[in-house]
C-alpha cells in the first residue's frame, strides 16, 4: 500500500470531469452493471468533481426566503484509489463530514459530482442508488448513539441483510451475523445482547462489523475512534487496517487527529473552510507540507514525547476560523496567514501542483492550493 | 484521559494563614457505586499530593476512577448512588469531605475548579454560551459583564472552540456535536498533558499505577500500563508499522481481577501478580540512586524501567 | 446555571483548572458484557419491580381492573334495585366488610357498596380506552409531522394547536350536547376527539430528535425504506416518552370522565358510574355526606393511582436515568 501511495496518485493538476468515464444514463441498467463490475488495485473508485453543499440560511416563519448561505463544501475535487486509504484532516467546522455526508448520499449536494466507477451517484435515485449503498458504507464517530439501543447485536448487525436481502438467504443470515462478530474480534455468542451492555470500543467493533455486512468496496469513516480510550483506539486502528487487507477495502479516513491520520493513511487532503488546501501522499504532506495551513496545523500537534519536542517550531495562528457564510474573498486563509499579499485576496489559488515545483523530483510537488508555496518541515525537530 | 489539577497560592490575607504542608492533599480515597451488578469499586485507595504552584495530572481510560476521584474532591458526586467508605480531601489541612457545605462551597469556587469535558452539554439550552461561561466569573470573581464575557471567549478559546468571540453569543445547541468533542479531545491528549502539566498520576481500576514527574514518565514508564499506553498513541513524525495495542479491556470494576488488577492484560505477568496486590514502590535507578517522584504499583517495576 | 458549571473558573493569577470527564459513574463497567441479553425495556421492568410507588400503585390498579372487569365477585347486590322503605339514606355499617349496606344506602335506597363497585367498570373503561385511542391518534399524526417535517408539519403542528387551544370541558359539553344518547362511547369519542394533542405533540417532539441520531442515518446510510426506519428505528424509541405520557394521562381521564357525569353531560342514568354518584351526592351533602363522600373518594384513589403508575413508569424509562 505504501507503494501505491508513492507511486499511483496525481502529481498533475487537479483532474478535471474529462479524464472520468462516464456512465451516460444513471438509471439504466448499464448503471447497475458500471457499479457491480470490479476495479483493479490502484485505479480510482471514487472521483469526486467540484463538490459543493450550501446549507441555505432562511428567515420568515411562513414564507421563506433564503438571505445567505452556510458554504459547508465548496467545490472540492479528489479521487479515491482502490485498496487505498485516504485521510481528510481539518479543524471541526472545515466541512469535512458534509463531505462523508455527500459521499454517503444522506445530503443532497448542491452542485458536482461523486463518480462511483464512472456513474454520477449525486443523480441516482431508487434501484441504482440502493446498488450504490451496499457497496459504499459508513462508521460513525460515536458508537454511543450510532447502535438503535432497543435493538439486539443480532439484528443491527443483520439489519443490511433485511435491507438487501439478495447478499444472504434468510438461513443463512443468523450465521453470517455470527461469522462479522468473530471477524471484529467479539464472541459470537453476543448475538443477543444489547448495545448498552458493550463498552465504547466493543460497540464500535458492531459498527464495523455492520459497514463490513454488506461486502462494501469503500468505507466512509468519520471520526470512527475519536471517542474511544486510547489503548482502544489502536485496538480498532489496528483491526481497520487487518481488515481493509482482508477484504480489500478503500477508505475515507476523516479526523482531526493528526498522528492517528498519519499512521493509518496512504494518502490526505487537508480542508479549510470547505476547500482543500493541500493533498499528497503521506510523506508529502506531513514531511513535506508546502501550504501554510497544513505546517500551521502540523506545528500545533502536542507530540508527547518531550525529546521530540524540543527545537520543533509552534507556528501561531491570528485571528479566528472565519464564518463559512461570509468567507474571505480569494484565499480562504489569507486572514490568518502570515505570507499573506494583496494577490491572496483578489485571486483564489487553485488545487494544483505548485509551479516552482511542477516537473521537479521532490516530495514538495504535490497539489497545493497556495500562490506562495514553498516547503517548510514542521514536524521533525530542527 | 486526563484530570489536571493545578493550584497556586491564593495572594491576599487568605493566604498568609499560617500552613505550611500540602496545598491539596487525597489520603486513602475510596469511592464505590451501588449498581443493579453489585458494589462496583471506582477508587480503591487513592493517595496524592498537589503543592502551591504544581500541577498534576491524572492519566486514566474511562473507568479508571479519575474523574471519580476529582468528583469526590470538588464534593459533586452524586450520592446515592456513589459513597464514599473512607479517606480524607485535605485543603490546607482541612478535610473537605466533612466539612459545612458553605465552607466547601467557597473553596470550590475559589480555590480549586474543574472544567468539564462535556461543558456545552451540561449547559442551560436557553442562556447563551457567554452568558453562562461569564456567569460564573460575575458571581465568583465579582467581575463585571465585560470582564466576564472576555473571560468567556478565552476559555472558548482554551478549549479550541474556533471563531470564540463572534459564537460566545450562540446558544449551547447551535455548537456542533464535532466542537463539544473538541473538549474531550484536548484532554484525552496526552501531548496536552506533556505540555501543562508537572508531575502525572496514572490511574487503572481505581488505583495509582504509577507516578512520576512529566518528562520522564514519557521516556521511562515504570509500569506495564503505562507503557503500553505510551506505544498505543501512533507518531506524527513517522509511519509506524501495526500500533502496539494493550490486549482486552479496563476491568469490570463490581469484579476487579485479584493480584493487580492489570495482570489479565499484562505482557509480564506472573503468578505473584494474581495473588499480591502490588503498593506504589519508589521508583531507583540500577544503581539505587533515588528517582524523586516516582513511584510504580508493579512487582516487576525493575525490569520494566530497566529491563 | 448547573452547579456543575457553576464551578467552571479560572483565575488568571491563581490558575485552578481541571479538565475532566463526566462520564456517569453508572457506565464504570467497561468490561466485557457481562450476564444475558438485558434490552432496555427488560432493564425498565427490573427497575419497576424493585419501585414501591410501581408495586403499590400497580396493586391498586390491578384490584380496580378486577372489579371492573367482575364486580360479581366483589358483591352480589344490584347496583339498581332500590329500596325506599328500608333504606332510605341508610347510613353506612362500617364493619360490615363488603356487605350491601357497608357505605351505607342513596337517596332512593341503592346500596352505595354494590353502585361503587359497579361504577368503576364505566370509568376504567373510559380510561383505558380514550388513552389507547389518543395514543394511537396521537403517535400517527406526531410521527408524520416529525418524520416527514416540511409543510406536512405546518399544517399538522397547527391543527394540533387549534385542538389543543379548546378549553377541554367546554369542548366536551359542546360535543356532548350534540349526541341524544349519553352511553360510554359517546363520552369516550368526546374525550378522545380533544385529547389526542398532548401525544401528538410528544411523539413529534420524540421523532425529531430520534430522526437525527446517528442509528437512524445509518439505516438510511444501508438503504433502508420510510417504514422500515419508521417502524425498526423510531417508533421504538419514542415509544417509552408516549409511554409515560399516556399512563399519567390515563388518571386524568378518568377524572374528566366524573367531572362531565358530575356536571350531567357526561354518563347517565342508568349507567353506572362514580361521576353521577357525585352528582346525585351532593343535595344530600349536608344530613348524609357519605352519598358524596365514598363515590369520590374512588375516583380520587383511582386517578391517584394511575398517576403514581405513570410516575414509577418515567422514572424507570427515562434514558437519564440510565
Amino acid at each position: 500500500m505504501a507503494d501505491l501511495a508513492k507511486n499511483e496518485p496525481a502529481a498533475e493538476a487537479t483532474p478535471n470531469v474529462s479524464d472520468v468515464d462516464v456512465v451516460a444514463d444513471p438509471t439504466k441498467d448499464e448503471a447497475i452493471a458500471a457499479i457491480t463490475a470490479p476495479v483493479e488495485r490502484g485505479e480510482p473508485i471514487l472521483q469526486v468533481r467540484n463538490l459543493v453543499k450550501h446549507f441555505p440560511l432562511t428567515q420568515g416563519i411562513l414564507f421563506k426566503k433564503q438571505i445567505g448561505a452556510v458554504k459547508a463544501v465548496d467545490g472540492i475535487s479528489f479521487d479515491l484509489y482502490q485498496g487505498e486509504t485516504l485521510g481528510i484532516v481539518g479543524e471541526s467546522g472545515c466541512g469535512k463530514s458534509t463531505v462523508a455526508k455527500l459521499l454517503m448520499t444522506l445530503e443532497t449536494a448542491t452542485s458536482g459530482e461523486v463518480f462511483y466507477k464512472g456513474t454520477d451517484i449525486t443523480k441516482l435515485s431508487g434501484r441504482a442508488l440502493k446498488a450504490v449503498r451496499r457497496n459504499i458504507q459508513m462508521v460513525f464517530q460515536d458508537p454511543y448513539t450510532s447502535l438503535n439501543p432497543r435493538m439486539t447485536v443480532g439484528d443491527i448487525i443483520g439489519e443490511p441483510f433485511e435491507i438487501h436481502p439478495e447478499v444472504a438467504p434468510k438461513g443463512d443470515r443468523r450465521r453470517r451475523v455470527q461469522e462479522l462478530l468473530d471477524v471484529v474480534g467479539l464472541n459470537p455468542e453476543y448475538i443477543n445482547r444489547y448495545p448498552h451492555q458493550f463498552s465504547g470500543g466493543q460497540r464500535q467493533r458492531i459498527g464495523i462489523a455492520r459497514g463490513l455486512a454488506l461486502n462494501p468496496e469503500i468505507i466512509v469513516c468519520d471520526e470512527p475512534v475519536s471517542a474511544l480510550d486510547v489503548s482502544v483506539q489502536a485496538q480498532v486502528v489496528n483491526l481497520m487496517e487487518k481488515l481493509q487487507d482482508e477484504f480489500n477495502l478503500s477508505y475515507l479516513f476523516i479526523a482531526h487527529d493528526l498522528s492517528i491520520v498519519r499512521h493509518i493513511s496512504d494518502r490526505v487532503g487537508v480542508m479549510y473552510l470547505g476547500k482543500m488546501a493541500e493533498i499528497g501522499s503521506d510523506e508529502q504532506i506531513y514531511d513535506h507540507p508546502t501550504h501554510p495551513y497544513t505546517q500551521a496545523l502540523l506545528s500545533a500537534v502536542p507530540v508527547p514525547d518531550p525529546a521530540s519536542r524540543e527545537g520543533r517550531e509552534r507556528i501561531i495562528l491570528t485571528g479566528d476560523v472565519p464564518s463559512p457564510a461570509n468567507p474571505p474573498s480569494g484565499c480562504r486563509f489569507r486572514t490568518r496567514c502570515w505570507k499573506a499579499e494583496e494577490r491572496c485576496a483578489t485571486e483564489e489559488p487553485l488545487l494544483a501542483v505548485p509551479q516552482r515545483f511542477t516537473g521537479k523530483d521532490t516530495p514538495a510537488a504535490h497539489e497545493s492550493a497556495c500562490h506562495f508555496a514553498e516547503e517548510k518541515d514542521v514536524v521533525h525537530a530542527a | 484521559m486526563t484530570t489536571t489539577a493545578k493550584t497556586a497560592t491564593v495572594p491576599g490575607p487568605r493566604a498568609a494563614a499560617d500552613y505550611d504542608g500540602h496545598l491539596l492533599e487525597v489520603r486513602d480515597l475510596h469511592v464505590e457505586f451501588h449498581t443493579r451488578d453489585g458494589v462496583a469499586k471506582a477508587v480503591n485507595g487513592v493517595n496524592y499530593t498537589v503543592d502551591a504552584g504544581e500541577t498534576l495530572a491524572v492519566l486514566g481510560e474511562s473507568g479508571s476512577g479519575k474523574s471519580v476521584t476529582a468528583q469526590a474532591i470538588m464534593g459533586i458526586l452524586d450520592m446515592p448512588p456513589g459513597r464514599i467508605p473512607q479517606g480524607e480531601v485535605l485543603f490546607r489541612g482541612q478535610d473537605m469531605l466533612t466539612m459545612g457545605k458553605e465552607e466547601r462551597r467557597k473553596i470550590r469556587g475559589q480555590k480549586i475548579a474543574m472544567i468539564f469535558q462535556d461543558a456545552l452539554s451540561s449547559l442551560n439550552p436557553v442562556l447563551s454560551v457567554g452568558y453562562q461561561l461569564g456567569e460564573m466569573f460575575r458571581v465568583h470573581q465579582g467581575l463585571s459583564k465585560k470582564e466576564a464575557k472576555a473571560k468567556a471567549i478565552e476559555l472558548m478559546e482554551r478549549v479550541k472552540i474556533p471563531a470564540a468571540k463572534e459564537r460566545v453569543n450562540d446558544y449551547p445547541h447551535q455548537f456542533s456535536g464535532g466542537m463539544r468533542m473538541g473538549l474531550i479531545l484536548i484532554t484525552h491528549d496526552l501531548g496536552v498533558v506533556a505540555d501543562v502539566a508537572d508531575k502525572i498520576a496514572v490511574m487503572y481500576a481505581g488505583r495509582i499505577v504509577e507516578t512520576a514527574p512529566v518528562h520522564e514518565l514519557y521516556a521511562r514508564p515504570a509500569h506495564p500500563y503505562t507503557r503500553g499506553l505510551l506505544d498505543s498513541i501512533p507518531r506524527l513524525d513517522q509511519k509506524g508499522q501495526e500500533l502496539y495495542a494493550i490486549k482486552g479491556l479496563p476491568p469490570n470494576l463490581t469484579r476487579i481481577p485479584s493480584g493487580c488488577a492489570f495482570n489479565p492484560r499484562c505482557p509480564m505477568a506472573q503468578d505473584i501478580c494474581r495473588t499480591e496486590v502490588p503498593t506504589l514502590a519508589p521508583v531507583t535507578e540500577q544503581d539505587g540512586t533515588d528517582l524523586p517522584g516516582r513511584g510504580s504499583a508493579c512487582h516487576f517495576w525493575k525490569e520494566t524501567i530497566h529491563g | 446555571m448547573p452547579d456543575k458549571t457553576a464551578d467552571m473558573e479560572k483565575k488568571t493569577e491563581e490558575k485552578a483548572v481541571m479538565p475532566s470527564s463526566t462520564e456517569v459513574p453508572l457506565t464504570l463497567d467497561a468490561g466485557p458484557a457481562p450476564g444475558k441479553p438485558r434490552s432496555l425495556w427488560s432493564d425498565a421492568w427490573h427497575d419497576l419491580r424493585r419501585s414501591p410507588l410501581f408495586v403499590v400503585s400497580a396493586l391498586m390498579i390491578l384490584f380496580l381492573i378486577v372489579m371492573a372487569i367482575w364486580p360479581g365477585l366483589f358483591t352480589g347486590a344490584s347496583p339498581r334495585d332500590s329500596d325506599l322503605k328500608n333504606h332510605f339514606l341508610q347510613h353506612p355499617n362500617w364493619t360490615h366488610f363488603f356487605q350491601a349496606d357497608w357505605f351505607g344506602y342513596d337517596l332512593q335506597g341503592r346500596s352505595i357498596y354494590a353502585r361503587v363497585v359497579h361504577g368503576a367498570r364505566a370509568s376504567i373503561a373510559v380510561g383505558v380506552v380514550v388513552t389507547l385511542a389518543v395514543t394511537i391518534i396521537g403517535t400517527i399524526v406526531g410521527m408524520v409531522a416529525g418524520y416527514f417535517g416540511g409543510w406536512v408539519d405546518s399544517l399538522l403542528s397547527r391543527l394540533t394547536d387549534v385542538f389543543f387551544g379548546v378549553p377541554f370541558i367546554v369542548g366536551a359539553m359542546v360535543i356532548l350536547t350534540t349526541f341524544e344518547e349519553r352511553a360510554v362511547w359517546v363520552v369516550i369519542l368526546a374525550l378522545a376527539f380533544l385529547g389526542w394533542t398532548q401525544i401528538a405533540r410528544v411523539a413529534r417532539g420524540a421523532v425529531i430528535t430520534i430522526k437525527q441520531s446517528d442509528y437512524v442515518v445509518a439505516a438510511r446510510a444501508l438503504g433502508a425504506s420510510t417504514s422500515r426506519i419508521m417502524f425498526k428505528h423510531i417508533l421504538p424509541n419514542a415509544m417509552a416518552p408516549i409511554i409515560v405520557v399516556a399512563t399519567i394521562a390515563l388518571g386524568g381521564y378518568i377524572g374528566a370522565e366524573a367531572t362531565l357525569s358530575y356536571l350531567g353531560i357526561g354518563l347517565a342514568e342508568p349507567t353506572v358510574s362514580w361521576g353521577i354518584d357525585v352528582a346525585s351526592g351532593k343535595d344530600q351533602l349536608r344530613n348524609a355526606p357519605f352519598v358524596l363522600m365514598i363515590p369520590s373518594v374512588m375516583v380520587a384513589i383511582t386517578v391517584l393511582s394511575f398517576l403514581m403508575f405513570g410516575d414509577a413508569v418515567r422514572n424507570a424509562l427515562d434514558p437519564k436515568m440510565r
